[in-house]
């Protein structure tokens, strides 16, 4: 379904997640995240590279992976996200929420 | 924090088979994940997965569980069950789960708080440098019954 953000239209999921990557930008990120309560900073933004790069790279997202990512450790990723870490950053990435369970 | 009627999981671990063991841990975790409070009391011999010397060493059970399709007394058989064990990690490992001692990191770096059982402490003659360092406590279980006490809150044994 369409959903209007800031000045731009999008497709997303039932869950808000956006379904073609194409459409996403720094600023859909940021009204997403101010939707999620998150006010992003530089360090939310290098989380979000990585994200997308893992999955530009197709590497599974997990919470083991992001302790192994030298981008930050688990107690920063949960502080910087709140509420559900990974669901949340995925959401801002503009990608599809992680299927794990771990 | 999370808008799920859910709001904070409480697990029981009373027993220390792998099995057991990775299902606590990857609920506890997953509710972490999903924004809700979660918390684990380990208590008899869920003890063996917060003890230094004994949590890298956990086993599955062959013996007394018909879904490993094995007869009782091949299970039975020395090696058999460490054969198993080493089986079921390697499989885990493939699907990226973390090692016990590695799965408790995670679970206190994600604010699950990890709780020890006075009762069974006391049992087993346990001192606390037996214990993993990233334990925030020994409760009893009235301390842990007051930590249940709040809306949304649900409570599991395992």
């Amino acid at each position: 379904m369409d959903k209007t953000i800031g000045q731009a239209t999008i497709s997303v999921d039932q869950e808000g997640y956006l379904t073609d990557f194409s459409q996403w930008n720094k600023e859909i990120g940021t009204e997403i995240a101010k939707e999620q309560g998150i006010d992003m900073t530089d360090k939310h933004w290098e989380v979000i590279d990585y994200i997308q790069q893992q999955f530009k790279n197709e590497e599974p997202l997990s919470i083991r992976g992001i302790k192994k990512s030298g981008v930050l450790d688990i107690k920063e990723f949960y502080a910087l996200f709140p509420g559900g870490p990974l669901k949340k950053a995925t959401m801002i990435a503009g990608i599809p929420k992680p299927k794990s369970c771990i | 924090m999370s808008d799920t009627k859910v709001k904070k999981m409480l697990f029981i671990l009373s027993k220390a088979t792998l099995e057991n063991v990775y299902a606590a841990f990857v609920m506890a975790n997953g509710a972490r994940m999903e924004g809700i409070e979660s918390e684990i009391f380990f208590t008899f011999f869920g003890l063996e997965a917060i003890q230094k010397k004994k949590l890298e060493h956990l086993h599955v059970a062959t013996v007394g569980n018909p879904a490993m399709h094995m007869p009782t007394m091949l299970g039975g058989l020395p090696g058999v069950e460490a054969l198993a064990t080493k089986m079921m990690k390697k499989e885990m490992e493939k699907l990226d789960m973390p090692p016990v001692g590695e799965f408790l990191e995670i679970l206190s770096d994600s604010g699950c708080k990890l709780w020890a059982c006075k009762l069974a402490v006391d049992m087993f003659h346990l001192e606390k440098e037996d214990l993993i360092d990233d334990l925030d406590g020994i409760l009893t279980i009235g301390d842990f019954y007051n930590r249940a006490d709040q809306e949304g809150t649900h409570l599991l044994f395992i």
